[in-house]
């Protein structure tokens, strides 16, 4: 008999892996997509495409430079892109996003070991970068479709005064200025829905973010607290972003703290800040900040006496 | 939460300790086992049990029968071992162990006749030291895989004894010859609980079966219907609901502390096939001398439930069973999710042996591992609330005061971690390790605070000398 192969139980492992993990996000990403090139026009698919392409040639051209294992495969890259170009309004100049991705990838990911390794979300640097080095560009959130009304080319962050609940099915829907994958509510609804039911990620940081991000608006009096969690890049941060497992806590507990706080900082960005959106800065303190948490909320073992 | 059905009327509902859906592949749970002839040559290990080897009471040239002893408790910690076949001691040998000690065997060249020894008679018992005494005798181990001598186990004060829980969880997928046992062996159990009732006096006997085998959950409820001291407990099948902390809190809703036994909080937990062989012993002299196998996995031809004699190589086992499918990749003693896998097919079936799971070339491929991902999956399901992703993340760091806090040395290494991780980290590998590392580190720690002390003690009698 030839040898047989020895190794440590359990002796079999359930069929998830990363892979399939990455793949129900992109598949939960792709409704947004749809609903991007409705609002938006072909170009959001165009830039979301080479987004995609950045993103995994730097991964994979980085790793055979450095001689490291090649893990393009895992799909995360992917996702990164897709994230990115969500960031991004739809006249953003090609290049311009090209050098989100590659800060995202290179300086965020690949730079501190690659997939598990990062301690911030690479989307959220690579927007960023892109924020910080073109701040026109990325505030000039076109609207194709036009039309007249308070919507149509601003962000509804930086109308929110004027905003009712007449607005609320263009908010819904999606139907008005932004971020590529950000302004369609329904369609991130619909992936965030997805990924809860293939156990892909836990509701509890979206909706104690959401929830936190309409709580505190009203408590610091900022406009529309309801209509607030459908504008600007709270559902695609709280669907997407914060659940990014690397970057928020492991405990149900630290969870739900992380969600909270990502919402208060929001809150508190719109509502006294110079900027109109919160939500990047907000998650991005709160990765920072992970590791406490998670030893803040370390669980209880079973029988096990807590030592001093 | 999931709670336990079918309480009873005293009980409290209790929230269930989590776990993972391990698949059934309960393929052999219609096969009555068959008993195998003996092959050509057993051979016996003195080491089957936790504690002292036995010591070899035949030399080579012994006839020796079926039930004859061979071996002596080397220890209060140790148990006796009796011959499985008849035959004439060939040798006494040497191999070495999984653990890496070697340990001595005895080989014995079978005459094909199995004749039973002629001193095996029923045991008369009359108190509790000659129903522990005859527990001890009878050779028998904790069968359902620690192989714990059940005599040290049951020798408690009957007054701490609330509850006696029967283990007939089998959360192993494939595994059924516990199934088998409780079905084929209703009375022998029947007659076991018996005079554990009587002899340890506990509160209550609660039998715990997972609920995926019905069979034996209404054979059981019909046996002891009216016996209000025995409840029969349909478990969720969520393995491992056969791990005995994981049985203890599920059934009784009592947690056994870090570094305390069972009897600790009033529990004793005990194998249904142990009970059955203690059973057994008492009835007929008959001691533990072969063993319910299940013999599985994607390389067997015709999986099925065979009685095989202590000492048979696994190659005799399958043979008789009709040999492979394929060529098996991997062999593994007891079930896939805490089984051993063994480096060749001439190793033997021991005590606790209860499954002999054949893998081909497709399931025992070992996963290519990637970097973890932090999904915390591996945290949601410990049973025993470890986070086995921070455990990894501190042993790799080499950082053993983190690993005592976050209290690896209770892992029981059901694999619950490993098997859910998409990462397909080698999580039970880790906490073995890490296990070894924290005691050596706690080791270490006692050893300077000791040489401290001492040199302290040192420093201040020579002050004290100074001044004088």
């Amino acid at each position: 008999m030839s040898s047989l192969n020895i190794s440590i139980s359990p002796h079999i492992r359930s069929s998830r892996t990363t892979q399939k993990i990455m793949l129900d996000v992109i598949i939960a990403l792709i409704p947004a997509l749809i609903a991007s090139v409705v609002i938006f026009g072909v170009r959001a698919l165009v830039l979301t495409v080479i987004s995609v392409l950045v993103c995994v040639l730097c991964e994979y051209v980085w790793e055979k430079l450095m001689h490291r294992e090649v893990t393009i495969f895992d799909l995360s890259a992917v996702v990164t892109g897709i994230l990115i170009a969500y960031n991004v309004p739809v006249g953003m100049p090609v290049w311009q996003l090209i050098v989100g991705d590659v800060a995202a990838i290179i300086i965020a990911k690949m730079l501190f070991g690659g997939i598990g390794c990062n301690f911030v979300n690479p989307a959220l640097v690579g927007r960023i970068f892109i924020m910080f080095s073109f701040a026109t560009e990325i505030t000039t959130y076109t609207y194709p479709a036009g039309g007249a009304d308070a919507l149509s080319s601003a962000t509804p962050l930086t109308v929110m005064d004027k905003l009712d609940w007449s607005n609320f099915t263009q908010l819904f829907l999606g139907s008005h200025g932004g971020v590529i994958g950000g302004t369609c509510a329904v369609a991130l609804l619909l992936g965030g829905v997805y990924l809860v039911l293939r156990k892909v990620i836990k509701p509890i940081v979206p909706l104690c973010f959401i929830g936190s991000v309409a709580l505190f608006t009203w408590a610091f009096g900022g406009a529309q607290p309801i209509l607030s969690v459908f504008a600007g890049g709270v559902m695609l941060g709280a669907i997407f972003m914060a659940t990014d497992y690397v970057t928020s806590p492991i405990t149900n507990w630290g969870k739900a703290i992380f969600g909270l706080a990502c919402g208060l900082i929001t809150a508190f960005i719109r509502v006294f800040g110079n900027y109109a959106e919160g939500v990047t800065f907000a998650i991005l303190i709160m990765n920072l900040v992970v590791p406490y948490i998670n030893d803040l909320t370390m669980k209880k073992p079973l029988g096990g006496a807590v030592k001093k | 939460m999931a709670k336990n059905a079918n309480w009873g009327e005293e009980r409290v509902s209790i929230k269930l300790l989590h776990g993972v859906h391990v698949p059934h592949r309960k393929n052999t749970a219609e096969c009555v086992p068959v008993r195998m002839p003996p092959p050509a040559v057993v051979t016996i290990p003195m080491s089957m049990h936790i504690g002292a080897p036995a010591k070899p009471v035949v030399k080579p040239g012994d006839e020796v029968k079926v039930g004859q002893l061979i071996a002596e408790a080397g220890g209060f910690v140790s148990s006796p071992i009796y011959s499985s076949v008849s035959g004439k001691v060939k040798k006494l040998d040497e191999y070495m162990q999984f653990s890496g000690q070697p340990c001595q065997t005895v080989v014995i060249e079978t005459d094909g006749e199995q004749t039973v020894f002629e001193g095996l008679v029923p045991h008369e018992l009359t108190d509790f030291d000659s129903f522990i005494a005859a527990v001890r005798d009878s050779g028998v181990v904790g069968l359902g895989g620690a192989g714990f001598p059940t005599a040290v186990k049951l020798k408690a004060d009957p007054e701490k004894v609330d509850y006696i829980i029967v283990n007939g969880a089998e959360c192993e997928p494939y595994i059924t010859s516990d199934t088998r046992t409780m079905l084929d062996y209703t009375d022998l159990l029947a007659e076991g609980i018996a005079l554990l009732k009587k002899y340890l006096s506990p509160g209550k006997v609660i039998i715990g079966i997972e609920d995926n085998k019905p069979q034996c959950i209404k054979k059981l409820r019909e046996v002891f219907k009216g016996d209000g001291g025995v409840t029969v407990d349909a478990l969720k099948s969520l393995y491992p609901q056969g791990g005995e902390k994981v049985l203890i809190h599920n059934t009784t809703g009592r947690i056994v502390p870090e570094g305390k036994l069972p009897l600790d909080v009033g529990c004793i937990v005990i194998n249904t096939t142990t009970v059955v062989a203690i059973a057994r012993y008492v009835k007929t002299g008959m001691p533990l001398v072969e063993k319910h196998i299940t013999v599985d996995g994607s390389a067997i031809k015709n999986p099925q439930n065979v009685i095989a004699p202590i000492g048979a190589s696994i190659q005799s086992v399958v043979d008789y069973t009709g040999g492979f499918k394929c060529e098996p990749k991997k062999i593994l003693l007891g079930g896939p999710m805490m089984g051993i896998s063994v480096p060749d097919a001439e190793t033997v079936i021991v005590k606790n042996t209860n499954a002999v799971i054949c893998l081909d070339e497709k399931d025992a491929a070992v996963p290519e591992q990637t970097a973890c991902i932090r999904c915390g999956r591996c945290v949601d399901t410990c049973p025993l609330n470890l986070m086995p992703a921070e455990i990894e993340h501190a042993f790799l760091i080499k950082d053993a005061e983190r690993l005592g806090k976050l209290k690896v040395n209770i892992c029981m290494e059901c694999g619950c971690c490993a098997f859910v991780c998409p990462a397909k980290r080698r999580l039970v590998e880790v906490n073995k390790l890490a296990k070894a590392m924290l005691t050596g580190y706690q080791k270490a720690k006692q050893a300077e605070a000791e040489r401290k002390a001492a040199a302290k003690a040192e420093k201040e009698k020579q002050r004290g000398e100074a001044v004088k």
